[in-house]
């Protein structure tokens, strides 16, 4: 085959660079908002979601990959669907009879991941085109860039809401004492908006290219 | 054959159900009793906690068979009936009316700290269910300690009933006033008058999660009232 490359090639590496920067799922694409706002008052839900998300992504993408040439194209919606919701079950049943405990902290958010518009949109945009490598690493890397936008929201949701970074107290007792309150606004879902809207303004006053022309 | 055509579409999504919905339930009973253990394990843990023991998962079903010497079901009568205590779905009982329903008891022996009796509670709170098991003292009246969980309350809000700093407070609160008369506790907010011995502090920003479990509280409790008189007169 002439035009075998190598597993790690620029070109796959870029698929999982590029979703991290200059075409992240959440600030870039503005895919995945919904669920940005609704995991990421504390940390931990917001990891345990990253993760849950990565496997979902890249499995699906993975399976739509291999199944590419065989869908019959006007069900291939539908197709999806019946795909990434069997795997947010299968995720939800192995996370209930391995880590209960943690898929007790997720509850509601785990099912929600069907309705994660990055999953749908990458399904539809890279995975029904590509081979199921790419497809793989396309998944990972856009779940790697949704997380660290959850991940960064949540650290400053947590630590300004609740005080506290993955659970732990940060902020000293002798802080409260002189009359600092945690800032129950920070726990509510606009925060995490205007959070997202602050990232993304930083975001592109540093590239200069992801602002659109006039 | 041709790929855009109807049959191939129908047999194409036919395949595709059948093979999904045979991994599924495959997956869905293999997994179920892992699951089902979990839970149980989870619920000992619970009755625990409210009796102030942190067992780790590892450890509880061992402690909670040396802890809880006995357990038994009641009636609304306060009358002893016939059932298993630990498998009782609060649920289904609350469904039913107030002296049809059977109603689980927890006895738990604690040496020197003397005999402990934990009741199981379930109620709404904002967006889900609430639930929770409540350990009274021998006096069946002074709470020993509590413990609160929920389902999918909002984190930071509602969801904070399961944090020690709330839960810490049910000590040494009283259900019954002094003229012996059942009234459960006030989860108050700022500005709600309430006697001491009956009020705790509800949550800021997680109202209708406090009330719930006020609610919660007063609901499940008022059906053990006739139990807790004739053991206290016994």
């Amino acid at each position: 085959m002439s035009d075998k490359e190598t597993l790690f090639s620029k070109k796959n590496l870029k698929l999982i660079t590029d979703p991290l920067g200059s075409q992240n799922p959440i600030t870039v694409q503005v895919l995945g908002i919904c669920s940005a706002l609704a995991v990421t008052a504390q940390m931990k839900p917001a990891f345990v979601m990253t993760i849950s998300v990565m496997a979902v992504l890249a499995l699906s993408n993975v399976i739509i990959s291999l199944l590419r040439n065989s869908i019959p194209n006007r069900i291939r919606i539908i197709v999806q669907l019946v795909i990434v919701a069997s795997l947010v079950i299968l995720v939800d049943q192995v996370l209930k009879a391995f880590v209960y405990d943690v898929s007790k902290q997720l509850s509601v958010f785990v099912g929600l991941i069907i309705t994660n518009c990055i999953i749908m949109g990458r399904l539809e945009a890279f995975a029904l085109g590509n081979k199921p490598w790419p497809a793989f690493l396309d998944g990972i890397g856009n779940a790697a860039g949704y997380g660290i936008i959850l991940i960064i929201v949540a650290f400053f949701r947590e630590l300004l809401g609740s005080g506290s970074i993955w659970g732990y107290q940060v902020i000293p007792e002798g802080f409260y004492n002189f009359g600092y309150a945690n800032n129950g606004l920070m726990v509510l879902s606009p925060m995490a908006l205007i959070t997202v809207g602050i990232i993304i303004w930083v975001q592109r006053t540093k590239n200069r290219q992801l602002i659109e022309e006039k | 054959m041709n790929r855009n055509g109807n049959t191939y579409t129908f047999i194409y999504a036919s395949v595709m159900v059948i093979i999904v919905a045979a991994i599924l339930s495959f997956t869905a009973m293999s997994l179920k009793p892992l699951q089902k253990r979990n839970i149980e394990v989870e619920k000992k843990k619970n009755i625990l906690t409210s009796i102030n023991i942190n067992a780790s998962t590892a450890e509880a079903e061992k402690i909670y068979d040396q802890t809880i010497t006995n357990s038994y079901v009641v009636n609304s009568k306060g009358e002893l009936v016939e059932g298993n205590a630990f498998t009782i779905d609060l649920k289904k009982e609350h469904a039913k009316a107030l002296d049809e329903r059977i109603m689980p008891v927890f006895e738990a022996n604690l040496g020197e700290q003397g005999t402990k009796y934990v009741i199981p509670l379930r109620g709404t709170g904002l967006w889900g269910p609430i639930w929770g098991y409540v350990a009274l003292n021998s006096d069946l009246n002074t709470i020993f300690g509590a413990t609160f969980d929920h389902q999918g309350e909002t984190p930071g809000l509602g969801a904070e009933i399961v944090t020690p700093a709330f839960q810490e407070v049910f000590k040494g609160k009283e259900l019954f006033d002094n003229n012996g008369k059942f009234v459960s506790l006030v989860v108050a907010k700022a500005g709600e008058v309430a006697p001491a011995q009956h009020k705790v502090d509800a949550i800021s920003g997680g109202t209708i999660t406090s009330k719930g479990l006020q609610q919660m509280l007063y609901d499940d409790l008022s059906g053990y009232v006739e139990f807790f008189n004739k053991k206290k007169t016994e």
